[in-house]
């Protein structure tokens, strides 16, 4: 192991390995952040969100978006899987259907850092007994 | 670098590893393999997250799960359902106690609600034996800011506007001790840690040291170059294994990053740590005790002055701080004195821990600011009294300590205020009382653990507290006399102003302080022959009511002393002078037939 010989590679040292809690850090305080769920039912899975829920881990932490992404249960359009839903801070969700990676791209690049909208949303038409 | 997309964090504390936090962090990472998650899904074990009421905890990480009483054979349905189908486990899900719904993370817990963490900071969430996690979490930053952007004034100057005050329950200004110290000449000087925690039912120090070491060992090396020591001694007791073993990892670590050796971050400063192990007497955190006992003598504190600023280990300056104190220091120089200002009341700044413990819901570690009031603590907080009884006291500064009732319920927690009140603030720990129990118990229960832990050096203590102790048990014999109760105060306050160490200077508070706000129950004792809270076994008397006995005989053929007599079907009569009252009539009656009073 290599030591630490000033204050600067302390922060060199730091740098690196923040990373490393970033997703505890992130959990405390969900609502300011970008909150991406991917349905990962049997029939998300079986359509490749596996893929798509890797694909939004590292290209959130590669292009330094904070962001959760986390995985949740079937949402009901089954023929629309993979299914995403993104909650920006302060809007409302939004489903987005048939992500696979290159829709994924897509979705980061325009809707999560422009704010545009995006072509594939699937308009939210139910109320659950949390709302 | 981690690319995982989930983690769990189980609690790793003396607590819930008595309760198998470990068979479930087994658990987790075989069946990760099992289902060939173990690149995605990490585990991690952390320090104590403090609601140990509801221990083992385990917590999912991004979405913030908390899952409460966890078990080995949890582990593979949150795997099945929480980490493959992204679907709570709902029956290990958190449920609040007042309105039964289920709340699954740890911010809208009441529980937590009202907490500031400072000391706690890292405790439940990096893992201790990591020391990146700890440098990721702005660890050791404090100590490369003094070393080479301040000078020791500068640093002591800080800590001093800090207000910051001794954590272990003297609340001396830690940056004035600092000050002394280092002003001190000498050719060695040492940097002690307090880890000697003894109260009964206290376990802040021992959560610290085993959720988050490194804290302190920063701490101590800043304390080592603002008063000139380059040797730093932890002394902790021997039954505290898993904090030493933490402790141990911690400094071997520290060590292989150059943070502890020679030549420090480039800077020239040399510091370095050992421990000590104590026994576990209660005598020895008292500071100069302490000292003798590292130096391998007897346990036993000596006067002061001198004060260990001036001669301590082995004859040298010598600083001495409690573990809590320690973690609080970087902290304070990473977000300034201003900032810890701002926390807490006006004469005590920043937050303070507690270990809750005794009748009360939700049992665990706590860090509040200073100046919550007693009642956030145990309503809010604490979640009230175990089975909806009714308050009757807190017990705060462990044996040391005094009793605080219902009127102080919404006094504001600190120093002053507690002494104010007849108690003090201790190193942390607060047992809850309720209506059933029996303050002289009480009393005589705290007075017995400091007879025992007295060192028996000076005769007030020694002998005094002994005597003061046979007179509790003749009070709780109902031998008392009227000149008892008088002769509690007159040799209380005696022990008080001739004792030599603050283990006998305080050990009569207890007693004391019952007096003063439970006098009633002592002279029901003595006067009535009654033990209001039915506590005290040999005032209790158990008769039959002879209307609802239906002679079933089931009393007569449960008493372990045959005290009963009676025929089928005929009223029994229960013989006072073989009762032994263990209650068995009493919880075997089908019919509420035995009274007890």
């Amino acid at each position: 192991m290599n030591k630490i010989t000033s204050l600067a590679d302390l922060k060199k040292m730091k740098d690196q390995v923040q990373n490393r809690l970033k997703m505890r850090e992130n959990s405390d305080a969900v609502e300011t952040l970008v909150q991406i769920k991917v349905g990962m039912a049997t029939c998300g899975i079986a359509s490749g969100a596996k893929d798509t829920m890797n694909f939004f881990v590292e290209e959130t932490s590669h292009q330094a978006i904070d962001a959760v992404v986390t995985q949740t249960g079937c949402m009901g359009f089954c023929y629309a899987e993979p299914t995403v839903e993104v909650t920006l801070p302060g809007k409302e969700p939004v489903v987005f259907g048939h992500v696979d990676k290159a829709k994924a791209r897509e979705i980061i690049d325009r809707y999560i850092i422009k704010g545009e909208l995006v072509d594939g949303m699937i308009p939210m038409n139910f109320k659950t007994i949390h709302d | 670098m981690s690319e995982y997309n989930m983690q769990i964090l189980i609690c790793g504390g003396t607590g819930c590893k008595a309760s198998e936090s470990e068979e479930i962090r087994n658990a987790f990472t075989e069946l990760l393999n099992e289902y060939g998650l173990e690149e995605e899904v990490q585990v991690v074990m952390t320090g104590c997250f403090g609601f140990c009421e509801k221990g083992p905890i385990v917590k999912m990480m991004p979405d913030n799960t908390f899952y409460v009483h966890v078990t080995p054979a949890d582990t593979e349905e949150i795997i099945k359902e929480h980490i493959v189908k992204g679907r709570q486990v709902e029956r290990l899900l958190y449920r609040d106690p007042v309105t039964k719904t289920v709340i699954h993370d740890s911010k809208h817990m009441d529980f937590y609600k009202k907490q500031i963490r400072i000391a706690l900071r890292n405790c439940g969430f990096i893992d201790p034996e990591s020391i990146d996690e700890y440098i990721a979490r702005d660890g050791y930053q404090a100590l490369g800011t003094c070393l080479t952007e301040r000078t020791p004034e500068q640093v002591i100057d800080e800590i001093k506007r800090s207000g910051l005050r001794g954590r272990g329950g003297g609340g001396f200004p830690t940056g004035l001790k600092w000050e002394i110290t280092a002003k001190v000449p000498g050719d060695q000087k040492y940097v002690v840690c307090n880890a000697d925690e003894g109260d009964p039912g206290a376990f802040m120090d021992r959560s610290i040291l085993e959720g988050d070491p490194h804290s302190v060992i920063e701490a101590m090396a800043i304390n080592g170059y603002c008063t000139g020591a380059t040797k730093g001694l932890v002394y902790i007791r021997a039954e505290y294994p898993l904090a030493i073993a933490r402790l141990k990892i911690a400094l071997r670590q520290a060590r292989e990053y150059g943070l502890l050796g020679t030549d420090i971050l480039g800077s020239g400063f040399d510091f370095d740590i050992e421990i000590r192990y104590g026994a576990g007497a209660f005598v020895c955190g008292e500071e100069t005790a302490l000292i003798h006992s590292m130096e391998g003598c007897r346990g036993e504190p000596t006067f002061k002055p001198p004060f260990p600023s001036e001669s301590g280990f082995l004859g040298k300056p010598t600083n001495v701080n409690n573990v809590e104190t320690y973690a609080n220091i970087p902290v304070i120089i990473n977000k300034g004195a201003d900032w810890f200002c701002t926390i807490g009341s006006e004469k005590s700044k920043g937050t303070k821990v507690f270990a809750l413990a005794g009748k009360i819901n939700n049992v665990g570690l706590i860090e509040v600011p200073m100046g919550t009031t007693l009642r956030e603590v145990i309503y809010d907080i604490g979640g009230g009294i175990r089975g909806g009884k009714k308050f009757k006291a807190v017990q705060t500064g462990g044996p040391s300590g005094g009793l605080l009732t219902t009127e102080f319920l919404d006094t504001p927690i600190d120093y002053d205020n507690l002494t104010a009140a007849g108690s003090m603030m201790g190193s942390g720990g607060m047992i809850v009382m309720d209506e059933d129990d029996c303050m002289v118990a009480i009393a005589k229960f705290y007075l017995g653990f400091t007879v025992e832990e007295s060192c028996g050096k000076c005769a007030p203590c020694r002998i005094g507290n002994k005597r003061l102790y046979e007179i509790l048990e003749r009070i709780t014999e109902g031998k008392g006399t009227m000149e008892d109760i008088d002769r509690l105060q007159l040799l209380g306050n005696v022990i008080k102003d001739a004792s030599l160490c603050g283990l006998g200077q305080t050990s009569p508070n207890p007693v004391l302080s019952s007096l003063k706000h439970f006098r009633n129950e002592y002279l029901a004792h003595v006067r009535d022959q009654s033990c209001p809270a039915g506590q005290c076994k040999a005032l209790v008397k158990y008769t039959v009511i002879e209307d609802k006995c239906t002679g079933c005989t089931l009393c007569f053929r449960n008493c372990p002393v045959g005290a009963i007599t009676g025929e089928k079907r005929e009223v029994h009569f229960i013989d006072q002078s073989l009762c032994i009252k263990c209650g068995v009539c009493f919880d075997k009656c089908k019919f509420g037939a035995i009274l007890v009073s």
